[in-house]
């Protein structure tokens, strides 16, 4: 029993991460229908960002908070890999819009092969370490032995509960968020309506990144280790967690990156961590073969 | 006429020129380039033995960086209007020189042929017998490897229509098939060769069956998982591959039994040449080379058989066809077993080559190369995936060759590290600069009065 | 084959070649389609009408198996076979089809789109036009005649290694095509890409390509919609040609009253997925419900409609 809680816990953790990364996923696909391949690697960025600044500032101010710290962190992270994504989108996806369908698809996997390399090369391919940023944790007795909560593990799940709360606001009070939505229905109609649609899209791509970065933050405070090929394999799982959860729907790829993390811990725990991998692209294939539209998608009907 | 006018045009341009908003606009991109540079070009992360990660701040490759952003981005709004007009008669008096050599297909093609033919030849006479081994494997039979992997892709992207991002797995597939049966069971390559096509096939008819009824992005997404969970499978299945460490000592090809070595028994000894490594290269080069004339030959017959005229028929509208009674599941099948075991053939030669495989040959990373081979050469043609596999693996390769750049850079300098950075940038570039690849026209696949290419905007690219 | 329609009720009687019988389909709350039944003559004409939304292109999606209907059935009755107590017997099995002497009979809601094509020999056309655009109009017209083809190619070995029975056959097919080119006025453009061609043409040629798989029952979703009066006379002509030179059966949908009235020799109308009148052009023009089915919406079709009726 409470080897499961304990599993739980982490997988809750881990499925925070996936679940932030898979809503850049989901708006993207849901306003322009195109794989952004290149976030994995953003996400990835985002964390090489966020273990820069951090050091920057302890070493700056040695005395502040580490809790100020980190917002520090986390809001300058986020700023700046959202800066990273404008830039992408403008680049490499803005120029193909409306134009053969494969194009953009491969302009996005050269820009992630761009990224990886890029990070690689002014970074170096070694591993990067910083000692843990949060130690400590509750040990709860649970009936026969012991769980333990870390701080790091309640600061994973309340910053991603609060930061989903607020995106979820903007998503669907304000403004931009109905635009976001007109342009997933409709996206001439929304341009004739005065919408604009290269603003909204720019914008997407700004607020996927920014969740992006709260990902890689996470990850940091989580694992404190980086490294530039970092970002595929979380990439894939996110995406994965975007289809599971029904791509285009937000509360969709929160559930989907909850359901993902808990699978490949569980999995890990109980049958294999060598092939946690492999359940997770299992999963993906057989979402997608079985039940295209996930759990919160709505279903396609095929036009005749 | 209207050339005068175009010129009052341009200098009224000139004289109006905006040089405040250029200023402004280059300023942008210097700061952008600046928001973008910090703090992951800015600073270095080093990892110390007794301070743990350290910073080192790299403050003038930034000021560097910004100040080429700025004026290059500043030049471009003043002359750029000019250089591209410039570019653009260039590449129209190219385009009328080169125009009237496409009536010579046929010379073309020869001289092309007898070129790759007499290319190890030359490569010797020009770079001597030690230098022409680089020239023949890293440029001639790794380029060639890749040619035949993009026209195997290009059977199922290229006239299917159908998204792959898991071609790899079947060149994976073709590479282990080989590698297991020769070292278990002391197959020979020429045994192994067909078996690995038939597997790398049966293979694309087992993971294309529940696959090939998704339409788009989602059935690249689902090749690019199985792809990963072949290579997952083979990293850690030990018992069977050796994981992550590799197969080693797999067989070298030989030439209808006689092996390449100094041994009595050996190619050279028996027909009486002194031994040369190169013997085994030549005998390589040329293979790929057969192996890849091979899959271009059986292409372009089934295109103009009605299975291809049905995959490009699918590609361009998967509804129609089925209204037409094509059934599309078994079309789709053909082209995906078709295109993998070219990759497994492919495979069996990429084992046998080396001697050595490992799971690290089988990435992502290489489907990745091999599809944009396929959309930047433009899909379905022939020629385009040949002339994209030349320039995109042949300008990596030569990146090696620009160790003379140490001298401007310093002795730190590496263009091989920029390898990957380039390929990724080239493929965006690409993409913007020509969506459909380089030879978007296609080619009927049957006449009845006159040939004539169709236009890169009226072909579609399929939903699949 | 049919007599001259007079009698109200003249199309009901001829021998038919589809029938529909309580046609249901479903799209969630939304019935499309409710409890439909009608028959398709064997050698005739059949238009099937009725304001915007009433679900004929969801019957015709039926019929030609790109939907799976919620409930009925749909039999067609290929050359020569009738409707007797076989079709019953076939229902009861879980089989598709079953010879009937010369004939055959085939549950279309059974069967896939493909196989209904391939099969049954249903042929259709689609009301947005679907033309392979970057391939020519004589490769549209060979792709057409794939199932034959591809097997007179061995499954595509005898054809890789250029054997003689395959061009042979290759070359039936270019006749067939070129026969069919003829017919349309569109030999001479045969090589041109089919997305270059004006649009008229591509809707004849649409048609043609959908003649090219031999079809028994032939479906045109809208053939007139866009064509000006010289191109829809066109359309006319190459229709009734279908019908008395090849005696295939036709279905189609249509707008244009003149098209319908003038070529029809049974009509079906429909409202709100019901069918609220069946019979011959002269009978459907008087029948008060379909007057009122026609007044009832504010469209533009009315004038059209109310034109034709007032002849």
């Amino acid at each position: 029993m409470d080897y499961f809680l304990q599993q739980l816990i982490n997988g809750l953790t881990l499925g925070s991460v996936y679940g932030l990364i898979a809503i850049g996923y989901t708006m993207v696909y849901g306003i322009i229908g195109m794989i952004n391949f290149a976030h994995g690697d953003v996400f990835m960025l985002s964390a090489f960002i966020a273990v820069i600044i951090f050091l920057m500032i302890t070493s700056l101010f040695g005395g502040l908070a580490i809790a100020l710290a980190l917002v520090l962190v986390l809001i300058i992270a986020m700023v700046l890999t959202a800066l990273w994504s404008w830039a992408i989108e403008r680049v490499a996806y803005r120029p193909l819009r409306g134009s053969f369908r494969l194009a953009p698809l491969i302009s996005a996997i050269g820009m992630s092969i761009f990224l990886v390399n890029f990070v690689q090369l002014v970074q170096g391919p070694r591993n990067k370490s910083i000692p843990p940023i949060i130690d400590g944790s509750f040990v709860i007795p649970v009936d026969g032995g012991n769980i333990t909560l870390a701080y790091k593990q309640i600061l994973i799940i309340v910053t991603t509960a609060v930061l989903l709360a607020a995106f979820w606001f903007v998503v669907q009070k304000t403004a931009l968020g109905r635009a976001q939505r007109a342009c997933e229905q409709d996206r001439k109609m929304a341009a004739l309506l005065g919408i604009d649609v290269d603003r909204t899209i720019s914008l997407t791509f700004v607020m996927g990144a920014a969740l992006a970065a709260v990902a890689g933050t996470l990850f940091m405070v989580q694992y404190g280790v980086v490294n530039f090929a970092d970002g595929f394999v979380p990439g894939i799982k996110a995406f994965t967690a975007a289809v599971l959860g029904g791509i285009g729907s937000l509360p969709g790829a929160v559930i989907g990156g909850l359901l993902i993390g808990l699978i490949e811990v569980f999995w890990s725990a109980y049958f294999s961590i060598d092939y946690k991998d492999v359940a997770a692209f299992s999963i993906l294939a057989i979402t997608l073969i079985f039940m295209p539209s996930g759990i919160l998608g709505k279903p396609d009907v095929e036009k005749v | 006429m209207a050339e005068a006018e175009a010129k009052r045009v341009a200098s009224d341009e000139r004289a109006a020129f905006d040089w405040l908003g250029a200023l402004r606009d280059a300023g942008f991109l210097g700061l952008l380039t600046l928001g973008l540079s910090f703090p992951i070009i800015a600073f270095r992360t080093r990892q110390d033995l007794w301070q743990g990660l350290v910073l080192d701040p790299r403050w003038e490759l930034v000021t560097v960086l910004v100040a080429i952003a700025f004026t290059a981005r500043f030049c471009w709004l003043v002359f750029g209007n000019r250089l591209a007009g410039g570019v653009q008669s260039l590449a129209e008096r190219v385009g009328s020189t080169l125009s009237p050599l496409k009536s010579y297909t046929a010379t073309f093609r020869l001289v092309g042929l007898a070129w790759l033919i007499a290319y190890p030849f030359l490569a010797v006479l020009f770079a001597g017998p030690g230098g022409a081994l680089k020239w023949i494997d890293n440029f001639g039979i790794q380029i060639l490897i890749y040619v035949m992997l993009g026209w195997g892709l290009n059977i199922v992207v290229g006239l299917a229509g159908l998204l792959d991002l898991g071609y790899v797995a079947f060149y994976a597939v073709g590479a282990y098939s080989t590698a297991l049966l020769s070292t278990y069971f002391g197959f020979s390559f020429w045994l192994c060769l067909p078996l690995a096509g038939i597997f790398a096939a049966l293979w694309g008819i087992l993971l294309g069956f529940p696959v090939l009824r998704l339409r788009g992005d989602y059935l690249a997404i689902v090749t690019l998982a199985f792809g990963e969970i072949i290579r997952l499978v083979l990293i850690n299945w030990v018992e069977l591959t050796n994981g992550a460490a590799g197969i080693s000592g797999i067989p070298r090809p030989t030439f209808f039994g006689l092996p390449f070595n100094a041994s009595d028994e050996g190619f050279a000894a028996f027909f009486g040449l002194q031994f040369t490594p190169l013997h085994r290269l030549f005998f390589l080069f040329y293979l790929i080379l057969l192996l890849a004339l091979l899959t271009n030959w059986v292409t372009i017959r089934l295109r103009r058989l009605p299975i291809g005229r049905a995959w490009e028929a699918l590609r361009e509208d998967e509804i129609a066809c089925r209204s037409l009674g094509i059934d599309t599941v078994t079309t789709k099948l053909t082209a995906f077993s078709i295109g993998a075991m070219f990759g497994g053939i492919a495979g069996a030669f990429f084992a046998a080559r080396l001697g050595f495989i490992s799971p690290k040959s089988f990435e992502f990373m290489e489907s990745a190369v091999i599809l944009s081979i396929v959309v930047l050469g433009g899909m379905g043609s022939q020629i385009g995936v040949a002339i994209a596999a030349v320039v995109m693996i042949g300008g990596t390769e030569m990146l090696r060759e620009l160790v003379w750049l140490k001298a401007i850079f310093g002795a730190g300098f590496d263009p091989t590290q920029y390898r990957m950075l380039l390929f990724g940038m080239a493929m965006v570039a690409m993409m913007v600069w020509r969506p459909r690849g380089l030879i978007s026209k296609r080619e009927p696949s049957i006449v009845l009065h006159e040939k004539r290419a169709i236009g890169g905007e009226l072909v579609k690219e399929g939903q699949g | 084959m049919a007599a001259p329609a007079i009698d109200p009720n003249a199309g009901l009687d001829a021998e038919p070649i589809l029938r529909v019988e309580h046609l249901t389909m479903r799209f969630g709350g939304l019935v499309a389609v409710n409890d439909l039944s009608f028959d398709v003559a064997r050698g005739q004409i059949t238009a099937l009408i009725g304001p915007n939304g009433a679900g004929k292109t969801t019957v015709f999606n039926c019929i030609t198996g790109f939907y799976k209907p919620s409930s009925g059935r749909i039999v067609l009755m290929s050359d020569g076979a009738l409707p007797g107590p076989a079709i019953d017997a076939l229902t009861d099995t879980s089989m598709r089809s079953r010879r009937v002497g010369d004939g055959g009979i085939y549950l279309l809601e059974r069967m896939p789109d493909s196989e209904i094509a391939a099969q049954a020999r249903v042929a259709r056309t689609f009301q947005n036009i679907r033309l392979f655009t970057g391939m020519t109009v004589l490769e549209n017209l060979i792709v057409a005649q794939h199932n034959w083809l591809n097997r007179a190619s061995g499954y595509s070995l005898l054809g890789l290694v250029g054997a003689k029975s395959f061009r042979d056959a290759e070359a039936r097919a270019v006749e067939i095509a070129v026969a069919w080119l003829d017919r349309i006025g569109l030999k001479g453009r045969a090589d041109d890409p089919a997305g270059a061609l004006p649009y008229g043409d591509q809707r004849r040629l649409e048609i043609v390509r959908a003649m090219c798989t031999g079809p028994v029952l032939l479906c045109l979703d809208e053939p007139a919609a866009g064509l000006n009066p010289r191109e829809s006379a066109e359309l006319n002509e190459l229709l009734l040609s279908i019908r008395d030179s090849n005696g295939t059966s036709l279905l189609l949908i249509e707008h244009d009253m003149s098209v319908v009235m003038e070529i029809s020799d049974h009509i079906i109308v429909l409202e709100y997925g019901k069918k609220i009148s069946d019979g011959t052009p002269e009978y459907i023009k008087n029948d008060p419900k379909v007057i009122a089915a026609y007044l009832g919406v504010e469209d533009e079709e009315v004038d059209d409609a109310a034109a034709e009726l007032d002849q």
